[in-house]
């Protein structure tokens, strides 16, 4: 008898264990503060890799902090400090040993305003490629070319590579910013509200791209926009004050949501 | 009278005061330069300009006095970019926020606006007395770059804090190093602004007489430079010098050398108004 229930709670173990290799991220309750405001209480979650992870809640909820956790640009800020553990690939991205800048160029971000540089769309996404220290013209070219097909956008451009980047429209800047991600070939790419200053038909292109780019990334996005969220992610993390409130596979969370919260929100009752 | 009638009353009147307050201004130069003008453009031809000074007004020139100048600035660009720029950079991109950064932020613009006679006494006791260069140009060039440094790290600052910090983030989330994103990003954005400030800098230094009388700017030097510790005229310095004398010649003379000043000036504040346009436009602004 008691070796039956031994071996049960081993199985679990061991299932807990996969789990944690499976998952791409790994949050373990993650506390983080600006000063003394308590931007993110106790947060624990796991994401899978090649799959869209959706981060919503109202303003203020601590989505977008959260998401800047796991590249680390919330370092900038004098005031954050923090106390829990992230681990991407099993490791831990805040430890002693870590590169922040290794740990960028495994994890792109995509910004809420397209913020291409002001130069050249060709320099725009060599830019990684130079600043790692790669000098094989060939090899330059080759990555532009393949990242900026990849967003589809090499046909609009390819005759203009030497134009300003800042002469393409909003949609084409934020293609143009997620292909400069793509070409230092990273595996996650969180994107803080990638659609919110574009207009529904580059909207509309931004969603198709991102939905390609799962069989290749882990991608986590936060949005306000909740039909946004429900049609292009796998899973939905709800956030409210800080809370992580619920979490489920998106087409659970938003048919049947198990808290009244979550309820509320998607259903814009508040928010 | 109504309100509202008042109220479009003072409107026109202030309109009206600041306009005449403006021509004013505009007025009062036109008059300067036209009779600095008139008095001396008689006297500007190639052979002012290749003469050595005179005890007699009509063969005297300004040869040494432009060369000195020239050298004077070339020197101080020299002493003072790498400096003025470098301590910019340091205090906007890596100084924390603490009291000892505000106090030295503070203490910068002050230093923008001290008398420039201190700054000469400031260049005799350390460059002329202490490190025993001489009343030598070099004293005279370490003496300006002490003045301009304050205007030079302030106009740096600013034109790097106008560079958006979305950029910033955008090259930090690449994998790019703070410095590799200073080099690539902050730097090229902000070039216009701070080459502005230099060429503003350097049109106030090439203006200056008195931090250069007290560290040995001579009124007469019969030849021009050829080392860093050999002493030196310039040009405001010539003309002081003219003005002081009582022959009608000389007078003429300083007005010469003061049209040949102002072109020196107004040429370097349009290439810096030529630099800030292009740079915003590049920009987009």
């Amino acid at each position: 008898m008691t070796t039956i229930i031994e071996n049960k709670k081993l199985e679990k173990i061991q299932q807990v264990v996969d789990e944690d290799n499976a998952s791409k991220i790994s949050v373990k309750e993650m506390d983080v503060w600006y000063g003394s405001f308590h931007a993110i209480k106790e947060v624990t979650i796991k994401i899978k890799p090649n799959t869209i992870t959706a981060f919503i809640g109202p303003s203020g909820c601590g989505k977008s902090t959260f998401l800047r956790l796991f590249n680390r640009m919330n370092d900038y800020i004098e005031s954050f400090h923090f106390d829990g553990k992230v681990k991407i690939d099993g490791k831990n991205i805040y430890g002693k040993k870590i590169n922040i800048d290794e740990l960028r160029k495994k994890v792109g971000m995509v910004f809420q305003k397209p913020n291409p540089f002001p130069k050249s769309i060709f320099e725009n996404v060599a830019y990684g490629l130079r600043i790692q220290g790669i000098k094989d013209k060939k090899l330059i070219l080759e990555r532009v070319e393949n990242s900026l097909k990849q967003v589809a956008l090499w046909d609009e451009v390819k005759d203009d590579l030497k134009k300003s980047a800042l002469a393409l429209s909003g949609g084409q800047q934020q293609r143009l910013c997620i292909a400069r991600t793509l070409a230092v070939e990273p595996s996650v790419i969180l994107m803080d509200e990638p659609t919110s200053a574009l207009d529904p038909i580059s909207t509309a292109s931004i969603e198709d791209l991102i939905f390609k780019l799962k069989e290749k990334y882990t991608i986590i996005i936060v949005t306000h926009n909740m039909q946004q969220a429900s049609r292009i992610s796998d899973y939905t993390a709800f956030f409210y004050m800080g809370n992580l409130v619920e979490y489920n596979k998106t087409e659970i969370l938003f048919t049947k949501p198990e808290k009244k919260r979550t309820e509320n929100y998607i259903s814009g009752k508040f928010g | 009278m109504n309100n509202s009638q008042k109220n479009k009353l003072i409107d026109t009147s202030f309109k009206t005061i600041g306009l005449l307050f403006t021509y004013f201004g505009i007025a009062i130069l036109a008059i300067l330069l036209y009779k600095i003008v008139h008095a001396g453009y008689t006297r500007i031809n190639w052979e002012f300009l290749t003469s050595l000074p005179s005890r007699k007004p009509e063969k005297a020139g300004i040869y040494t006095a432009i060369i000195g100048t020239l050298d004077l600035m070339v020197l101080t660009i020299i002493i003072a970019i790498p400096i003025g720029v470098g301590a910019g950079i340091y205090l906007e991109e890596y100084t924390k926020k603490t009291k000892l950064s505000l106090l030295l932020e503070i203490n910068i613009a002050n230093l923008a606006g001290v008398p420039s006679i201190i700054y000469g006494l400031l260049g005799l006791g350390i460059f002329v007395r202490f490190f025993n260069l001489g009343e030598s140009i070099l004293s005279g060039a370490l003496t300006l770059s002490l003045l301009i440094l304050p205007i030079i790290i302030v106009a740096t600052r600013e034109a790097i804090k106008a560079v958006p910090s979305s950029l910033k983030e955008a090259s930090f989330a690449l994998g790019a190093s703070k410095w590799q994103t200073i080099q690539k990003v902050i730097l090229p954005s902000s070039f216009g602004g701070i080459l502005t400030g230099i060429i503003l800098a350097m049109s106030r230094a090439i203006g200056e007489t008195a931090p250069l009388i007290v560290v040995g700017a001579m009124a007469y030097v019969p030849f021009i430079p050829h080392s860093l510790f050999d002493s030196f005229s310039v040009l405001p310095m010539q003309i002081f010098t003219w003005t002081t004398r009582p022959q009608a010649g000389f007078a003429i003379a300083a007005s010469a050398a003061i049209i040949i000043l102002l072109i020196l000036t107004f040429a370097m504040n349009g290439i810096a108004v030529y630099f800030r346009n292009r740079w915003q436009n590049k920009l987009g602004k």
